[in-house]
């Protein structure tokens, strides 16, 4: 038994290989959002104001082109009314129908537009499973278990991580961060003061937008992520169940074999 | 099958007699599941049920994620994507067939090393190890082109650099990484024929996994004395053994659920833990990821890889001897496979008369060196190449070589072993303070 928890452990330990070399990476600041460690769960309210920071800033030069519409109505994410996805989707732009050759208007059923070109930032999908924050302890990454992988508070930190700075570099401008890798990013400062004027009165500052809009790039990068931590929690316990179950009866019938009667 | 004395299966009814003179499958199942099996076996002999698990979890996972996937460079990312976001369940698939890798090779890692130290692989053992070997390389073919499948950034630069290995080899290695890839770089062709053979594969492991059984099987297990069960008659090897079934089910099964519920926190609550972020960005030929990093269980090779680098003398000696053939990248290749064959190697360099380490009081020592030579390896892997890392890495490597190549036939020269139980059952009746029945 000693032996199969050591070797148990050591799983861990070996993960632990899986340190990453870490990047070059400027601050990144560690936020209580409410979705991470086992329990956590995305604050609906959260999610709303993050996806109106999204709609009304973010998405004039940053796509979701893996998000479908409809997706936003769904149960555990920011639950709009399907209606008002209906018409949302509308007002985007139309897409392009290779059945008819024509542009069609969006549907729900469509995804977020892409966005490409000149001026235009990546997509944003999966922007917050593709950046880690936090590496820690000792590079282990172990945290994330309680803390997450930090890529929602890269986007907070980027988002609030200008000094004001700019520099003219063959042509372009690039904006001084401390938090985006090398320093400097050629996005300006994208949030200022009262920038969108929340639906649910909320005061919109920087901070605030910066977080509601990192935490809603978290639910379009893991939209299934409550769904996810149910299975765990029910695998664990129903396997739990089976180990202890499995454990009396090895116990059972191995002990007139070991002298225990 | 077995040389070691049991009960066979004996057709009782007429309907069983029927079936077992045209074909002895129930037979072949019963002796299978009943096979006398040394009772002193310890919690290190639970990962095989755990290896075969996981090969049936890949297999059965790989199949219905093959249902949704889409293997073409424009549309395998959003494939994977469309099975985290709309197919029901695919997300728990998914991050169950990714993890499961993960676990795949962790009890591979444990399975080698048990048998590493317990000397599983001593005659007459030999060809249960060879063929295990032969498994463990075919796992990494296939978990190598498995990555590759999400088509994102890792995936793409990880075939890059790993095919890059095989352009490596002097004259030929150009057109054999062509052949490789199906073209001059990792594109389409590459991503179809790698998704071909990594469904094909797990099928080839499966009848691997096979033979490996019968080899085991046929030779009996071995077990943490080393010492042989008795075969003189039934009665004296019932002294020795228990059937497989129930003593051995049950508890690899008590094990395995265990590892299973560690298993689903992980998949459950960190589920990108082993995996990197990079490859949530598609891949993008045009730009190269900051730091190309490997997946966990390649690093401790992957270190010996980088090891030898031109300015080591070996590297340096060989390349003159060579007439400047072997370059420092082909020798980072060949001391790479090197490593693994030195392994398969060690029933033949190893010259101890004594199978387990538990009897043999140098070799203990270095096993465990070994053991953490292994673990710093795979540190040192996901490092940078300055500063200090690629000389933890060299001696890392050389260390793993001596091991093999060195102490090996020495320590069986010179190393006096402890005394060791008569037979199995003294051993497991001093363990539990049971007398002889």
């Amino acid at each position: 038994m000693k032996k199969l928890l050591i070797s148990a452990v050591s799983a861990l330990v070996l993960g632990s290989g899986a340190a990453f070399a870490a990047g070059s990476e400027g601050h990144v600041e560690n936020l209580d959002f409410s979705f991470e460690n086992p329990f956590g769960t995305f604050d609906q309210q959260q999610l709303r104001r993050g996806f109106q920071v999204y709609r009304e800033v973010c998405s004039a030069c940053h796509g979701l082109k893996f998000v479908p519409l409809r997706s936003l109505a769904d149960e555990g994410g920011p639950q709009m009314d399907a209606d008002w996805v209906r018409a949302y989707a509308a007002e985007l732009d139309e897409v392009y129908d290779p059945e008819t050759d024509e542009s069609r208007p969006r549907k729900e059923t469509d995804m977020f537009p892409t966005r490409k070109g000149e001026g235009m930032g990546p997509d944003l999908s999966l922007m917050a499973k593709a950046r880690a924050g936090f590496h820690g302890p000792y590079g282990t990454g172990i945290s994330q278990l309680v803390n997450g992988i930090g890529g929602p508070e890269y986007i907070y930190s980027v988002l609030t991580g200008y000094t004001g700075e700019e520099v003219e570099m063959a042509g372009s401008y690039f904006y001084e961060n401390h938090t985006f890798p090398g320093g400097l990013i050629s996005m300006p400062a994208p949030l200022s003061e009262e920038l969108v004027e929340y639906e649910d009165g909320t005061e919109a500052s920087v901070h605030q937008m910066a977080e509601d809009v990192s935490a809603f790039l978290m639910w379009t990068a893991e939209p299934k992520m409550m769904a996810r931590k149910q299975w765990g929690f029910v695998g664990v316990l129903l396997l739990g169940l089976l180990t202890t179950l499995l454990y009396l009866t090895n116990k059972r019938i191995w002990a007139p074999h070991k002298g225990k009667h | 099958m077995s040389g070691i004395p049991h009960d066979h299966y004996e057709p009782k009814t007429g309907a069983e007699k029927w079936l077992h003179e045209r074909l002895p499958i129930v037979g072949l199942v019963y002796d299978t599941i009943m096979i006398p099996t040394p009772k002193n076996l310890n919690w290190w002999w639970i990962w095989g049920i755990v290896l075969a698990f996981c090969l049936v979890l890949q297999i059965v996972t790989g199949i219905v994620l093959v249902m949704h996937y889409t293997p073409h460079v424009d549309l395998a990312f959003a494939s994977v994507e469309h099975i985290m976001r709309d197919v029901n369940g695919g997300y728990m698939l998914r991050y169950m067939h990714a993890n499961g890798a993960s676990l795949f090779f962790f009890a591979v890692y444990i399975h080698i090393f048990r048998g590493l130290y317990y000397g599983s692989y001593k005659a007459p053992r030999e060809v249960t190890w060879i063929i295990g070997m032969v498994i463990y390389l075919a796992m990494m073919g296939t978990a190598f082109m498995g990555y590759v499948l999400p088509w994102g950034q890792m995936s793409f630069w990880g075939a890059t650099v790993i095919t890059g290995l095989f352009g490596a080899i002097p004259g030929i290695g150009p057109d054999i990484q062509a052949w490789l890839l199906g073209g001059p770089a990792v594109d389409n062709a590459t991503l179809n024929r790698f998704f071909s053979l990594h469904y094909l594969l797990p099928f080839v492991i499966a009848a691997l996994v096979g033979l490996h059984i019968w080899a085991f099987h046929t030779t009996g297990n071995n077990n943490p004395t080393g010492v042989d069960v008795r075969r003189g008659s039934k009665a004296e090897a019932e002294k020795d053994t228990l059937p497989f079934w129930p003593y051995f089910v049950i508890k690899d099964l008590f094990a395995l659920v265990l590892v299973l519920a560690i298993f689903f926190a992980v998949v459950g609550f960190m589920p990108n833990y082993l995996g990197h972020p990079d490859n949530y960005i598609e891949a993008n030929p045009l730009a190269t990821p900051a730091h190309i990093v490997p997946e966990w269980y390649f690093l401790p090779f992957y270190a010996i890889l980088r090891a030898f680098t031109a300015d080591v003398w070996a590297v340096i000696l060989v390349n003159k001897l060579t007439f400047g053939i072997v370059d420092a990248k082909f020798f980072g290749v060949i001391a790479m496979f090197g490593a693994i064959i030195a392994m398969a190697l060690a029933p033949w360099l190893d010259t101890s008369k004594v199978r387990s380490g538990q009897f043999r009081p140098m070799f203990k020592w270095w096993f465990w060196l070994l053991a953490i030579d292994f673990v710093v390896l795979m540190w040192v892997g996901a490092m940078p190449t300055d500063g200090i890392y690629p000389y933890i890495s060299l001696i890392g490597a050389t260390y793993w070589f001596a091991y093999f190549f060195v102490l090996l036939p020495l320590l069986g020269v010179i190393e006096k072993p402890l005394p060791m139980p008569a037979t199995i059952e003294e051993d497991f009746n001093n363990h539990y303070g049971t007398k002889a029945e």
